[in-house]
């Protein structure tokens, strides 16, 4: 029982989703919005994480499987994608690289400017106390 | 009567489930990022259709019926985001900023490249989202007008590369924060790339967890931008 009420709960708000998603003005997934009222949910307290975690860790331990069908789907597609194979595997190995050093530089330089900030805040501080 | 058993919902989420459980079986013998449980799974699958001329539609209704939980599996997301709240919190800035240059720089990327490889409209619609957890880059695809099983690919192989060639990238990019190497990882390579930044310290698999949910959100938000 424990575990269909989560299911009920997390397949509600999912649901909720949809809902939300038909009434915007603009095309967002139900899905990531069915995400995000779940994290508001989550740090509001509305929901506890115990109320869901059993359920809820079900689904992302095997998320994969969800996406299995769609993957198969493939075949129907093998044609298409054998002719651009090759740039199809580049644009992936490239972007991948891009991607990886935009993200760590930019994190580096937001640390070193936060470093310097507190640097600032703490060096008046000191004056102050001078 | 073969034809009518194959055609029952019952066969293709049988289906599904004895691939998905051989493919995990294997990767955890071979124990290398290279034998990916869902590629072993799928290429399992195609076989035995193609092996049995069974039609894809056939497959499709059983197929259709275990797809239904991807939405609430994608919602339940939000427990691995809730978890890493306090790290999220802790590192706000960076996460987010991180995140966002990473994702802008992925489409903006992928867009650059398949014009400059005269890469088809369809496919480039698919690439977009190629960074991003599979669920998430799915729903982009197809509010792009993409194809998702190509959408599917480009992430398992880009995450495959991600788990196998972030210590390598970590040297190239010379990053020696742990923060900074995590979201990274996790921008760059989603789940499949988190798993080895869980390999590489707490940190970088707290960091890369994190990534994961936010740099989804943030591709989501940019796609939607991308196409008004």
């Amino acid at each position: 029982m424990e575990v269909l009420k989560q299911l009920a709960i997390i397949l509600g708000i999912t649901l909720l989703g949809e809902a939300i998603a038909a009434v915007l003005p603009f095309a967002f997934p139900a899905s990531v919005i069915a995400m995000v009222l779940l994290f508001i949910l989550l740090l509001t307290g509305a929901i506890q994480v115990k109320t869901i975690e059993e359920t809820g860790d079900f689904f992302l331990k095997n998320m994969s499987l969800f996406f299995l069908p769609a993957a198969v789907g493939i075949l129907e597609h093998a044609a298409l994608l054998s002719k651009t194979l090759v740039p199809f595997l580049l644009v992936c190995v490239i972007t991948l690289v891009l991607t990886f050093g935009a993200t760590a530089w930019t994190v580096l330089a937001v640390r070193r400017v936060q470093a310097r900030i507190l640097q600032k805040k703490q060096g008046g501080g000191s004056a102050h106390v001078e | 009567m073969w034809n009518d058993l194959t055609s029952l919902p019952l066969f293709g989420v049988i289906l599904c489930l004895g691939t998905y459980l051989l493919g995990h079986w294997v990767s955890r013998k071979v124990k290398s990022p290279l034998a990916n449980p869902l590629v072993i799974a799928v290429a399992l699958t195609i076989a035995v259709l193609q092996l049995f001329h069974i039609p894809l539609e056939s497959f499709k209704n059983g197929g259709d019926f275990i797809a239904m939980f991807l939405p609430p599996a994608t919602a339940a997301l939000a427990l691995s985001i809730y978890r890493q709240y306090p790290v999220l919190k802790a590192n706000l800035w960076p996460v987010l900023l991180g995140s966002a240059v990473g994702s802008a720089v992925s489409m903006g990327s992928v867009v650059a490249l398949c014009r400059l490889f005269r890469i088809e409209e369809q496919i480039t619609a698919s690439l977009l989202a190629k960074s991003v957890t599979t669920a998430i880059a799915i729903e982009i695809t197809r509010q792009q007008g993409g194809i998702v099983p190509v959408t599917v690919a480009a992430v398992v192989f880009t995450g495959i590369l991600g788990a196998v060639f972030a210590p390598a990238l970590i040297k190239l990019f010379r990053v020696k924060d742990p923060v900074a190497a995590g979201l990274a990882i996790g921008t760059a390579s989603h789940a499949l790339g988190t798993t080895k930044a869980l390999e590489l310290g707490e940190v970088e698999g707290a960091m890369s967890s994190i990534a994961i949910g936010i740099a989804g959100i943030m591709t989501v938000v940019f796609a939607m931008a991308v196409s008004h």
